[in-house]
């Protein structure tokens, strides 16, 4: 059979600026660049010291119609680079891609939505942009409002939508694209649950209307769920390809290794800035501030925020995930009807969990506030997450034995054998 | 809901269906519909120093030009209290103004016609041109979320920008029909050159917007530079004062801006007070093409870079 997609020595390289972060240049740069430029020809001095970043290097590949690749690496290891490259946004330095059929990206979600336009316009804009033709989205417009249900809001700008609204616009749109290739860039972790549940049956249904799909995504289970191949990038290059369930594993390895060669104070802030958690700590069973904890210990998680503005129904999210981004587990003030008040200031929340009952491994324990009606532009108000370890007195205990580690007992005959972590 | 799309499917392409009911079983044989064709749609390769111009797929994406388009009218004046009567606010208020000074207190010459609508007639093609150059070099700046994630012509978005300005132009159209009635200036077969000088007078502004956008994508001074240019632009032009106030040993300076012949055709394509100075025209025309042309090289040039700078 013959691939649909044909990728040779593919490389990608990226020239980094060194004027602080600021990749466009100023005039005055330029001009005294090309001042030096004839000096440099010369010394071939000019080139060689501006720093360069390889993104992708002799990628070799070959998709056959009718796979489902996922696509995964850690962050920086040239997944959304090599998308890039095959959507034709951007330009490869080395190498061919050659393409047997029309590709659709879903690279952003609501790429290209205006914000004054009503939902109606802007499904005919958003079709557009994305390669559709007018009669095509007209054919296909009755599907897509459905699909999004916003058929009530349809003459509504959408600057006025709730961001739930917006992202289910944006992605039935892209939905609804009929490529021969399907790219899809981490469009699986917006929204909630029930929609990115609903992405998911979608994704599989356009399996049989594309004839391939990429995916890059670091969310394993849905990696896992959806596709037979996978490829895995590190530092530009193809460290690994065959079959989900052989290389998910590998990958999930190699997280963890990272994990713990990081240094355990690991954090990482982000959000609107809107409310800022300001510190997230860990307090065991004897009150003490602590980075590592015991199968079945108690953890008590004190969030230190401030809101820089008044923020109404607020909600206060908390979850333990797996360094892969799976979430063991999670919880929510609105989950359980806990009403916060308005936010104003600096102020405390805490969360108590009376159990730790994960295997051992390093975790991350993710503290999130955001807004009950997930207005748009706000969906996140404020972010942390902190790392931890979780040990236990059973050495052989790992993810051999499932995520959980509940509290039990085995019976047998008339001895009884008490799990040693739930004394 | 969602599943109403599936269930046709499955009707239509019963065996693709069932393989995606088996996915964990990874068979190697697929049913597909899709035939691969012998030779690649598209070859992705780095481009070399010489480009194509391409533009069968400027052609290919017209149905994208045309809601680019129609994204920006419709967006233009979303939000302000007086809409759409902003594109003639701008010219005729600018031309009250020039009325009184340059008119009225400097006493420029208009070649006999009432002040007003001298000024009128070159002001309806200058606002059109320095909006559509300012809003042009701005175009792709603004949709750099656009660049940065799908692929199309990027042409398309400082043409789309220029285009959207002539919603603006046909509507200050309206202000010069009402001062020609006023003033009893009727039509002459000088009209029929005015969808040719139209045509060029987009053409030019078209040709410095891609090229200004694509510049101010990689130097943000163009940003501070170009309202300074388009003032300094606007001096150098005959619109508030007519070319033949130049003394002739100048004249062939302001020949060189290819705005000129296309102002002075404006006045007498639409007032038909003189006839055309082809001389000028021609001159106009073809500095406007050339200067088209090496905006679009380029902009091909850049624009293979484009998503790497934003």
């Amino acid at each position: 059979m013959k691939p649909i997609i044909k990728i040779q020595n593919l490389s990608k390289r990226y020239r980094l600026g060194g004027n602080g972060g600021a990749r466009y240049a100023t005039l005055r740069e330029s001009l005294s660049g090309m001042m030096r430029a004839p000096l440099a020809i010369l010394g071939r001095k000019g080139r060689a010291s501006r720093p360069e970043l390889w993104a992708l290097k002799d990628i070799n590949l070959e998709i056959m119609p009718g796979e489902v690749i996922g696509i995964i690496g850690s962050n920086g290891a040239g997944k959304s680079t090599l998308l890039k490259v095959i959507s034709r946004v951007t330009e490869p330095t080395e190498g061919r891609v050659e393409l047997y059929g029309r590709i659709g990206s879903l690279l952003e979600v609501g790429t290209g939505f205006h914000p004054e336009l009503t939902g109606r316009e802007n499904v005919y804009l958003n079709g557009a942009i994305l390669g559709m033709k007018k009669e095509e989205i007209e054919r296909k417009f009755n599907d897509i409002v459905r699909f999004a249900e916003v058929e009530r809001f349809l003459d509504t700008p959408i600057k006025r939508y709730s961001s739930g609204m917006y992202v289910r616009l944006a992605f039935a749109v892209a939905a609804h694209l009929e490529p021969d290739v399907l790219l899809v860039d981490e469009v699986l972790s917006v929204g909630d649950m029930a929609f990115q549940k609903k992405c998911l049956q979608k994704i599989s249904q356009m399996r049989s209307h594309s004839n391939a799909i990429l995916i890059v995504s670091h969310n394993m289970i849905a990696v896992r769920a959806i596709c037979e191949k996978v490829i895995l990038l590190s530092q530009g290059q193809l460290a690994a390809a065959g079959r989900a369930d052989e290389i998910v594993p590998l990958y999930e390895k190699l997280m963890l290794e990272n994990v713990k060669t990081e240094t355990v104070a690991d954090e990482r802030e982000e959000g609107m800035g809107i409310i800022r958690v300001k510190s997230v700590r860990l307090v065991n069973r004897a009150g003490t501030e602590a980075r590592a904890f015991d199968t079945g210990e108690s953890m008590k998680v004190v969030v230190e925020y401030e809101a820089r503005q008044r923020a109404v129904s607020v909600v206060a999210y908390a979850a333990i995930r797996r360094p892969d981004g799976f979430i063991c587990m999670g919880t929510s003030t609105r989950l359980e009807g806990v009403v916060l008040p308005p936010l104003e200031g600096p102020g405390v929340v805490e969360l108590e969990i009376s159990e730790l009952l994960v295997i051992p491994g390093y975790y991350i324990m993710d503290v999130t506030f955001y807004d009950e009606n997930f207005e748009f532009r706000t969906y996140f108000l404020g972010r942390k997450q902190i790392s931890f370890q979780i040990n236990s007195s059973l050495p052989s205990l790992d993810d051999k034995y499932g995520v959980f580690y509940q509290k039990h007992k085995w019976n047998i005959d008339d001895v009884n054998v008490n799990s040693p972590a739930h004394r | 809901m969602g599943l109403t799309s599936n269930e046709n499917v499955s009707a239509l392409e019963p065996a693709v269906t069932k393989q995606t009911a088996t996915i964990t079983e990874a068979s190697p044989i697929r049913h597909t519909s899709y035939q691969v064709p012998d030779n690649p749609l598209v070859v992705i390769a780095p481009t070399k120093s010489w480009v194509a111009l391409n533009l069968g797929d400027l052609l290919t994406y017209r149905e994208l030009l045309y809601f680019l388009i129609w994204r920006d009218v419709k967006v233009r004046y979303k939000q302000t209290a007086l809409g759409a009567a902003w594109a003639i606010i701008q010219p005729l208020f600018t031309m009250l103004i020039f009325t009184l000074f340059f008119g009225r207190l400097a006493g420029i010459s208009s070649e006999g016609i009432p002040y007003p609508i001298f000024a009128y007639a070159g002001l309806l093609p200058w606002t059109f041109f320095s909006n559509a150059i300012s809003n042009g070099s701005s175009s792709l700046i603004g949709d750099s979320r656009l660049i940065t994630k799908v692929y199309f012509p990027r042409m398309v978005i400082p043409i789309a920008a220029v285009g959207a300005g002539l919603v603006d132009f046909v509507i200050a159209f309206i202000i010069l029909v009402g001062l020609m009635a006023y003033y009893g200036i009727g039509l002459s077969l000088n009209i029929l050159m005015l969808p040719v000088l139209v045509l060029l007078l987009t053409l030019l502004a078209t040709g410095v917007a891609m090229w200004m956008s694509a510049l101010n994508l990689k130097y943000r001074d163009v940003r501070y530079a170009l309202p300074f240019l388009i003032q300094l632009w606007m001096f150098a032009s005959p619109i508030i004062y007519p070319a033949s106030l130049v003394p002739e040993r100048w004249k062939w300076a302001l020949a060189l801006n290819p705005l000129t012949g296309i102002i002075e055709g404006f006045r007498a394509s639409l007032l038909g007070y003189r006839n055309f100075d082809w001389k000028t025209l021609t001159i106009s025309a073809v500095i406007t093409l050339i200067i088209l042309i090496y905006s679009a090289y380029t902009f091909r040039r850049m624009e293979k870079g484009f998503a790497d700078i934003v």
